[in-house]
């Protein structure tokens, strides 16, 4: 009767037949079975947090290493990890930059362009470049793109050298960062897509077919209707596609000859590596200090993707509060 | 009263572009107008006809350039500039017959087929040359012999292909209880800053880069054991921080999509909690769960960079997942690829064939987890 006791009290005592009928009774196998979903829950948590700890721990000695303690350096840590993040950041943004542009056309080919019938298809044949694991698209740049993309590369450099980006001396393997960002382009293009294409589906049917009425062409439509409603929705896909790039390892270590330097250029045979790639390819022989260097290039990539993996949810998660779509 | 409907002249104005040289277009414009409902527009077959032509009328010269060239043809270059001539062709043609605006949307109709067609190259690429290069060592000793004392030619992989089963069983065996109880408390239980903050972690732990997972699993284990070790079940555990976001991401969806009905039917039949959620929630999202599941699977278990530095690699058999090096197809791959020895053309197979392995590996997991969604999906129509 009294319903303001019932919340504290029916939790408490579980065989109290005067508790009103709003209150759930407790029972052990109810107690274990929230006990071990909470267990559970928290286990990411301590997951993440461990995560976190070991990455700090063991990468403290290499933070404040120097060419003393740690053989693979020259200078101070500092010195060693700069061009590493540069090439990171740089063959991430140049894969985005192939990857975005092709990923709507491809979005909007599915959701709007191609016959129903075949649109999920088409849907299922995209995720299948994603399930392609990362090793064999390595090999797949290294052994058939690497080769067919040397001479477009030896007629740029021929033909636009004066062009900052691509001046020579053009690499004679293909194996340069511009294949690196294609290959890794390649990889991201089925997250941007799956995303793209989620939110172009969701875009209100009377938008679009209040705009076809007013007597728009599709691509009046689309661009009316479909873009400015999926704005936030492709800047996050793009972020979520970025973060993928920036931790992409095995494509990067087997397609890219790097040579640890700072250079814009794309075509030549000297450029700069990235911090997954460097740390695959140095870690099974690495030793003493060195490993902890290499963890600390780790924690700073990982520090890297979450910042832009949590901008990109902030994004979608402001969109969700303030789109009228739901 | 409001009869008067506003008459907008830009409705009956030509159009801007298209000049001021008005009365003989107006007048034809009419005319056409008169005649069908259909004027002014292209026929539908005019695009492929310019499609065909593109392509037709590129080929020779590409052939001849090969010719002159005494090489062979380049593909690449016919093809893009056939699709160049293709939306030029459009393009003009659009916009003399239709209008500027038709133009525009037939130039992007282009584009955005020629992204999707550009997209599939490489899929189509990596699936034929996989399979063709691959075949070469599918045959009996590939699938029944380790790289145990084999240098040159021969060998096999079943030492990779038993360690990544058995990493990957470790890794599930970890990942779907985690997960799946996550998603249980998520959906079921979770309310407030506790279950805000572990959605908030688990999209953290979707973004962690996998060689970052690797890294943790190292930095673990070598606290216990020194620096140096390598493990079996160091791969599995870099491998479940890796599946457990998606399993729990998956199954979050399914358990979301049971009708609260269901629950409410079973509360009000006496049923506890936890039981509800046994025998009804988790059976009526059964298909979808596994489906996830399946899926996550199949991701991790290319992953190569964590089993890298966490598992090894090894010539050897291994079927203790607590004691030494273990090696998996990915790493496989990769090794071999890596250390090329003589003849190279030995290690470039068996690379080619396990990458082969991997791939049908996936796929196969790929498509069981398609199957069973189909099949054993909630039958909406009762």
């Amino acid at each position: 009767m009294t319903r303001s006791a019932a919340p504290t009290k029916g939790t408490g005592t579980a065989s109290d037949l005067a508790s009103p009928p709003g209150a759930a009774k407790q029972r052990p196998g109810d107690r274990w079975f929230s006990g071990t979903a909470l267990f559970a829950g928290s286990m990411i948590l301590v997951t993440l947090a461990a995560v976190a700890i070991f990455l700090v721990a063991q990468s403290l000695p290499g933070l404040s290493a120097t060419s003393e303690d740690a053989s693979i350096l020259s200078g101070n840590f500092w010195d060693y990890v700069g061009p590493l993040v540069f090439g990171t950041v740089w063959s991430a943004a140049l894969a985005l930059l192939i990857a975005v542009p092709i990923s709507i056309g491809v979005a909007l080919f599915i959701s709007h362009y191609a016959p129903r019938r075949l649109a999920q298809g088409l849907g299922y044949v995209v995720d299948l470049l994603a399930a392609v694991p990362s090793v064999v698209f390595g090999l797949w740049g290294i052994g058939v793109l690497a080769p067919a993309a040397q001479p477009l590369y030896s007629w740029l450099v021929d033909n636009a050298g004066w062009f900052p980006l691509f001046s020579g001396p053009v690499s004679s393997t293909g194996r340069t960062i511009l294949t690196a960002a294609i290959v890794l382009a390649v990889m991201v293009i089925p997250i941007i897509t799956a995303i793209c294409r989620e939110i172009f589906l969701q875009t209100p049917v009377l938008h679009e077919e209040a705009a076809l009425a007013l007597g728009a062409t599709r691509w009046e439509m689309i661009r009316m209707a479909v873009l400015p409603f999926g704005r936030s929705g492709i800047v996050s896909a793009a972020m979520l596609g970025l973060g993928r790039a920036l931790g992409e390892t095995m494509a990067v270590a087997m397609v890219l000859s790097a040579t640890g330097v700072v250079t814009f250029d794309l075509l030549t045979s000297t450029n700069p590596s990235t911090i997954a790639a460097n740390i695959a390819l140095v870690f099974p022989e690495a030793y003493g200090n060195n490993i902890n260097v290499l963890i600390a290039t780790g924690l700073i990539l990982f520090v890297v993707t979450f910042v832009v993996n949590a901008v990109a949810r902030w994004v979608v998660g402001r969109r969700k509060e303030f789109s009228g779509a739901n | 009263m409001t009869i008067a409907a506003p008459q907008n002249p830009r409705n009956t104005a030509p159009e801007p572009g298209s000049g001021p040289s008005a009365p003989i277009t107006d007048s034809i414009n009419l005319e056409r107008a008169s005649l069908s409902l259909t004027s002014g527009r292209l026929p539908r077959w005019v695009p492929w006809a310019l499609l065909a032509a593109a392509v037709g009328l590129t080929l020779p010269v590409f052939l001849m350039l090969a010719a002159a060239e005494a090489s062979e043809m380049h593909v690449g270059g016919w093809l893009v500039s056939a699709a160049v001539i293709y939306l030029v062709l459009i393009f003009t043609l659009s916009t003399i017959v239709e209008s500027r605006r038709k133009a525009v949307d037939r130039l992007v109709t282009g584009l955005v087929a020629g992204a999707f067609l550009l997209a599939m190259i490489p899929l189509v690429s990596v699936a034929w040359t996989v399979v063709s290069l691959g075949v070469a060592r599918m045959d009996a000793d590939f699938f029944s012999m380790s790289m145990r004392n084999v240098v040159g030619e021969g060998g096999g992989a079943l030492h990779a292909i038993v360690g990544t089963l058995l990493v990957t069983l470790a890794a599930a065996v970890i990942s779907i209880p985690i997960g799946l109880f996550t998603a249980i408390y998520l959906i079921e239980y979770g309310r407030g800053r506790l279950a805000r903050g572990i959605t908030f972690l688990v999209d953290v732990m979707t973004g962690i880069p996998s060689i970052v997972a690797g890294l943790f699993a190292y930095a673990l284990f070598a606290l216990f054991f020194g620096p140096g070790v390598r493990m079996g079940i160091m791969g599995s555990i870099a491998l479940a921080v890796l599946m457990i976001p998606v399993v729990v991401r998956s199954s979050e969806e399914m358990l979301r999509l049971v009708p609260n009905e269901l629950r409410e039917a079973s509360y009000a039949l006496g049923v506890p909690k936890w039981l509800t959620i046994v025998k009804v929630v988790l059976p009526t999202s059964i298909a979808g769960i596994t489906t996830g599941i399946m899926l996550s699977i199949s991701r991790v278990i290319g992953e190569t960079a964590p089993l890298l530095i966490t598992a090894g690699f090894t010539a050897s058999m291994n079927y203790d997942l607590f004691n030494g090096r273990m090696q998996t197809l990915p790493v496989f791959t990769y090794n071999q690829y890596v250390s090329q020895g003589i003849p190279a053309e030995a290690y470039l197979d068996r690379a080619w064939a396990s990458a082969l392995t991997l791939i049908v590996i996936v796929m196969l997991l790929n498509l069981i987890a398609r199957v069973i969604a189909k099949v054993f999906a909630p039958r909406s129509s009762r």
